[in-house]
C-alpha cells in the first residue's frame, strides 16, 4: 500500500513542480500565472476544445503504449517517429488507391501501416540482434532515413499527388469506404454537449491497443518474459528466456503498434498522408509514456493531461502570451517525472533495507543465545 | 528505468578496459593494437592524396567540376565545424560514462544565444554566448544523470524537448514581432592568406588532373575562412590531448570505463562526470553559435536540423576517438554541402564510391579475404550500374548519407567499435555490487 502512494505521489509532486516552475517563468515575463491558468482551463473546457483534446489523447495513448512496450524490457525505441510516418504513408497510399468493401477496405489498411511499422522497427531489431548495434543510435539514425525516403516518395509521379487547389502534395485520398466515421457526441448529456466536431471512430483501436498492452504484459507468459527481461537480463537469460527472440518480437510489436499511431488522423480526419501531416508524435510517445510510467492506466492520465495543455495553449497566443510556455511546462514535467520516479525507487530500497536491517537486528540476540 | 541496459557493442577481451595491456595477457593487445589502423604521420597523408587522386579521377571522368571545387571543399569544412563540435561534446561525455542524446538541444539553445547576444552586441559575444546556454542544457543533463541517476536516454529526449521549447517561447519574448528568426547577425571577420590563395585558385581553375585538386583544397583552406574555424579546428588536439595525456583525462577517461574502480582510486567520479556533461554542453553550444553567426548569418528555428544527432554519428563513426571524430565530421559535412552545391556532382559521387569499393576489394584480396573482396566487387558492380543508368539521383540520396553511413558503419565493423565499458550506465557512489 505504501509502494502505490509513493507510486502516486511522485508523479504528482513532479507536476507541481513543473507548475511552480512554470509560474516562475511567467512571473518573469510579466504575466500573471493564475490568470494564463484560468484562461487554459476557460477554453480547454469548452466542448470542441474537449471533444479535441480526446482525439488528440487518442493519438498519443497509441504512440507511448509503443514506446512503452519497449522500454518495459529496456529497449528503446526511440524510432518510433519514423517508423509510424512511414506506416501512415503507406497506409494512405493503399488506402487511396485500392478498392474495397467498407469493413474490408479499413482492415488492410490498418495491416499495411502495421507490417510498414514493424518491418522498419525490425530493421533496428535485427541489427541489434546480428551485428550488436545498439538500438538507441539505430533508431535515431533510422527516423532521419524514414524522413528521407518519405520526402523521396511523397513526390507527383511517386506516390503523390497535387491536391486540388493548393500545391500541398498527398496521398490519393482515401474513399468513404475506408474512412472511419466519427462519433457524434454533441447529444449526449455531459461536458461535450453542444460540440460542433466528433471523435474519432479509432479511438475503439485505442482502447483495443491499452487493453491488448495490460493483458499481454500481466497475463501471457510473453509479457512475463518481457518484463523479466527488461528487471534483469541476467536473470531472464538464466531461466531460458531467449533474449535475442524477445528483442525481435517486442521491436516488431513496438513497430506495429506504431503503425497505428497515423491512423486516427489519416482514417478519420485528413483522408491523405500529405506534407502537413503530423510529425514528432513518436517522441510526444516517449514523453507520455515517462509520465504513465509504461503503465497502460498511467498513459491514460498521461495522453489526457498532454493533449489538454495541447489544445488549451492555443488560446494562449490571442491573450498575448506565448504558448510555447507549454512546452517548457510539458519538458520539465517529464524530466522532473522520471527524477521522482528515482528518488522514490531509492527511498523504497532504502525502507527495504532498514526494514531488513532491524528484523535482522532483533533476530539476532535469539540466535545468539541458541549458539551459546 | 533500471540501471542495467545490456550493451553488446563493445568487444569483449584484449587488455584493461582503459586499453592498458595487463601482466597475463600482454600479448594479444599489443597485436590488436598493431592490427588497427593509425591514422598517424605518413599513412594520413597517403590517405588523404589516394582520396584526392580519387576525386580527381572521377572530376576528369565526369567533368563534374563541383565535386572537389574550392567552393564546396569550404562548405564541406563549414558544415564539418558545428557536427564536429557536437561530436567533439558527445565525445568528452561519453567518455566519462554518459549518453548525451540531449546534444541536439544544447544545439538549439547554442544557434538561439548566438542570435540573441550576436545581434545586440556582435557575433563574438553571440557565440560567447551561445556557448555558455549550452552549457547550462548540459548542466540540468547533469543534474538528472549524475546526481539524480536517471536514465540518460531518456533525459537527453527531455533536454531536447526543453532546448526546442526555451528557445520558441524566448523568441517569442525577444522578438514578437516575428518570433521564428532574429535579425542579421554580423558577421565575424575572416582569414586569407594574401597572394597564396589567389596563386591557388588560378592554379585549381587549370583543371589539371591531381595538382589542381590539391590547389583547391589548400584554396579552401587559406581563403575567406571564418577564424571560428581555426578555434574549432584546435579544440580537437586539445580535446585529445587533455583526454590521453593528461592525469585529469586518464581520470576522466576511467569514470567511463570503470566508475567503481576509478572510486577505489580516490577519483572523484561525480566531479568529473560533471565536468565532463558541462564541457560537452559548451561545445554543441558553441557548435550551435557557429551555425547560426557563420553558416546562416541568422538564427531561424529548427536550424539544427538533427546536426546534433549526426555530430552524434560521427562520434560514434570515429570510434570515439577525436581523429575518427574529424574525419566522421569532414565526410558527413561534405555529404550536408555536395547536396547544396551540384546535383551533377552529387551523380557523380556514385563513381566515387565505386572507385573506392574497387581499391578495397584489391586490398582484401592482398589480404587474402577472397569473399570480402568479391563481396565489395559485386556492390561496386551494382552501384555502378546504378551510376550508368541514371542522369541524376534524388536530393534525399546525400540527405540521408550521413545516417546510412553511420548504419553501415555499427553494422559492418562493430566488431572493431569499441564505445567506453561503462557508458550509458548510472553511477551511484559505493554501490558496486
Amino acid at each position: 500500500m505504501r509502494r502505490f502512494w509513493l507510486g502516486v505521489a511522485a508523479p504528482l509532486l513532479a507536476l507541481a513542480f513543473a507548475v511552480v516552475v512554470t509560474s516562475a517563468i511567467l512571473v518573469a515575463s510579466g504575466h500573471p500565472p493564475m490568470q494564463v491558468y484560468k484562461d487554459m482551463w476557460d477554453y480547454g473546457t469548452q466542448p470542441d476544445s474537449l471533444v479535441l483534446t480526446f482525439n488528440l489523447s487518442t493519438t498519443y495513448y497509441i504512440a507511448a503504449v509503443a514506446v512503452a512496450i519497449g522500454f518495459k524490457m529496456n529497449l528503446f525505441n526511440i524510432g518510433v517517429d519514423g517508423q509510424y510516418r512511414l506506416a501512415a504513408l503507406f497506409g494512405a497510399w493503399v488506402g487511396g488507391t485500392i478498392n474495397l468493401p467498407a469493413p474490408l477496405h479499413v482492415l488492410v489498411i490498418l495491416i499495411v501501416a502495421m507490417l510498414v511499422g514493424a518491418l522498419w522497427a525490425g530493421v533496428a531489431a535485427v541489427l541489434k540482434n546480428r551485428r550488436g548495434v545498439s538500438e538507441v543510435i539505430s533508431t535515431i539514425m533510422l527516423n532521419y532515413v524514414a524522413t528521407g525516403i518519405i520526402a523521396y516518395l511523397l513526390t507527383e509521379g511517386r506516390l503523390g499527388v497535387l491536391a486540388e487547389g493548393s500545391n500541398n502534395i498527398g496521398t490519393p485520398p482515401i474513399p468513404a469506404t475506408g474512412q472511419v466515421p466519427g462519433i457524434d457526441v454533441s447529444k449526449l448529456p455531459g461536458p461535450s454537449n453542444g460540440a460542433t466536431s466528433s471523435i474519432y471512430g479509432m479511438v475503439v483501436v485505442a482502447v483495443a491497443v491499452g487493453i491488448g498492452y495490460w493483458w499481454v504484459l500481466n497475463r501471457t507468459r510473453f509479457g512475463f518474459d518481457l518484463r523479466a527481461s527488461g528487471l534483469s537480463p541476467a536473470a531472464a537469460t538464466a531461466s531460458g528466456i531467449n533474449s535475442k527472440r524477445m528483442v525481435l518480437y517486442v521491436m516488431l510489436l513496438s513497430g506495429g503498434i506504431a503503425g497505428l499511431i497515423g491512423l486516427p488522423q489519416l482514417l478519420g480526419e485528413s483522408h491523405t498522408y500529405n506534407l502537413d501531416f503530423p510529425a514528432g508524435l513518436g517522441f510526444t510517445g516517449i514523453a507520455i509514456a515517462l509520465l504513465g510510467r509504461n503503465n497502460p492506466v498511467g498513459i491514460i492520465f498521461g495522453a489526457l493531461l498532454w493533449a489538454f495543455l495541447d489544445v488549451s495553449r492555443q488560446i494562449l497566443d490571442l491573450e498575448g502570451v506565448s504558448k510555447e510556455i507549454v512546452t517548457i511546462m510539458q519538458g520539465i514535467a517529464v524530466l522532473s517525472v522520471v527524477i521522482a520516479y528515482e528518488v522514490v525507487r531509492r527511498y523504497g530500497i532504502r525502507q527495504q533495507q532498514r526494514e531488513v536491517g532491524r528484523q535482522l537486528a532483533t533476530d539476532a540476540p535469539d540466535l545468539e543465545a541458541a549458539s551459546a | 528505468m533500471s540501471e542495467q541496459k545490456p550493451r553488446s557493442d563493445h568487444t569483449p577481451g584484449g587488455g584493461t578496459k582503459l586499453g592498458l595491456p595487463t601482466p597475463g595477457d600482454v600479448v594479444k593487445p599489443i597485436a590488436l593494437q598493431k592490427r588497427s589502423f593509425s591514422f598517424t604521420g605518413w599513412r594520413l597523408a597517403l590517405l588523404i592524396a589516394g582520396l584526392i587522386a580519387v576525386l580527381s579521377f572521377v572530376r576528369v571522368v565526369t567533368g563534374a567540376q563541383q565535386i572537389d571545387s574550392a567552393g564546396t571543399i569550404a562548405a564541406a569544412i563549414g558544415f564539418a565545424i558545428p557536427i564536429g563540435m557536437a561530436g567533439l561534446g558527445g565525445l568528452w561525455s561519453e567518455r566519462s560514462g554518459v549518453v548525451n542524446i540531449g546534444l541536439e538541444g544544447m544545439m538549439i539553445l547554442g544557434t538561439w544565444g548566438a542570435g540573441y547576444a550576436g545581434t545586440l552586441w556582435g557575433p563574438w559575444y553571440g557565440l560567447l554566448f551561445g556557448t555558455l546556454l549550452g552549457g547550462v542544457g548540459a548542466v540540468v543533463h547533469a543534474i538528472a544523470t549524475v546526481t539524480f541517476g536517471v536514465d540518460q536516454i531518456v533525459s537527453g529526449v527531455a533536454i531536447n524537448l526543453l532546448g526546442l521549447g526555451v528557445t520558441q517561447y524566448l523568441s517569442a519574448l525577444v522578438w514578437p514581432t516575428q518570433p521564428t528568426q532574429s535579425t542579421t547577425i554580423p558577421a565575424i571577420p575572416t582569414f586569407t592568406l594574401p597572394g597564396f590563395s589567389d596563386a591557388m585558385k588560378s592554379l585549381a581553375d587549370q583543371g589539371i588532373f591531381f595538382v589542381s585538386d590539391c590547389a583547391s583544397v589548400l584554396r579552401a583552406i587559406t581563403y575567406d575562412v571564418p577564424y571560428t574555424t581555426f578555434i574549432a579546428v584546435l579544440l580537437l588536439p586539445i580535446t585529445f590531448f587533455v583526454l590521453w595525456r593528461t592525469s585529469f583525462g586518464l581520470r576522466l577517461r576511467s569514470c567511463g570505463e570503470a566508475p567503481y574502480a576509478a572510486e577505489s582510486l580516490g577519483v572523484n567520479v561525480y566531479v568529473h562526470k560533471y565536468i565532463a556533461v558541462i564541457v560537452s554542453g559548451f561545445l554543441a553550444g558553441f557548435g550551435g553559435a557557429v551555425l547560426a553567426t557563420v553558416l546562416s548569418g541568422i538564427y531561424r528555428e529548427g536550424q539544427t536540423q538533427g546536426l546534433g544527432f549526426i555530430g552524434l554519428a560521427a562520434m560514434i563513426f570515429g570510434n570515439w576517438r577525436v581523429g575518427g571524430l574529424a574525419a566522421g565530421a569532414l565526410l558527413f559535412g561534405y555529404t550536408q554541402a555536395i547536396q547544396l552545391r551540384s546535383g551533377l556532382a552529387v551523380h557523380a559521387l556514385l563513381l566515387v564510391v565505386v572507385v573506392l569499393l574497387v581499391l578495397m576489394a584489391v586490398l582484401f584480396f592482398y589480404r587474402r579475404r577472397i569473399r570480402t573482396g568479391v563481396g565489395a566487387l559485386v556492390v561496386a558492380g551494382l552501384v555502378f550500374v546504378w551510376y550508368a543508368t541514371t542522369e541524376t539521383l534524388p536530393d534525399q540520396v546525400a540527405y540521408v548519407t550521413p545516417y546510412v553511413a553511420t548504419l553501415l558503419v555499427l553494422s559492418l565493423a562493430s566488431q572493431r567499435l569499441r564505445m567506453p565499458a561503462a557508458d550509458g550506465r548510472p553511477y551511484i557512489k559505493g554501490q558496486d555490487h
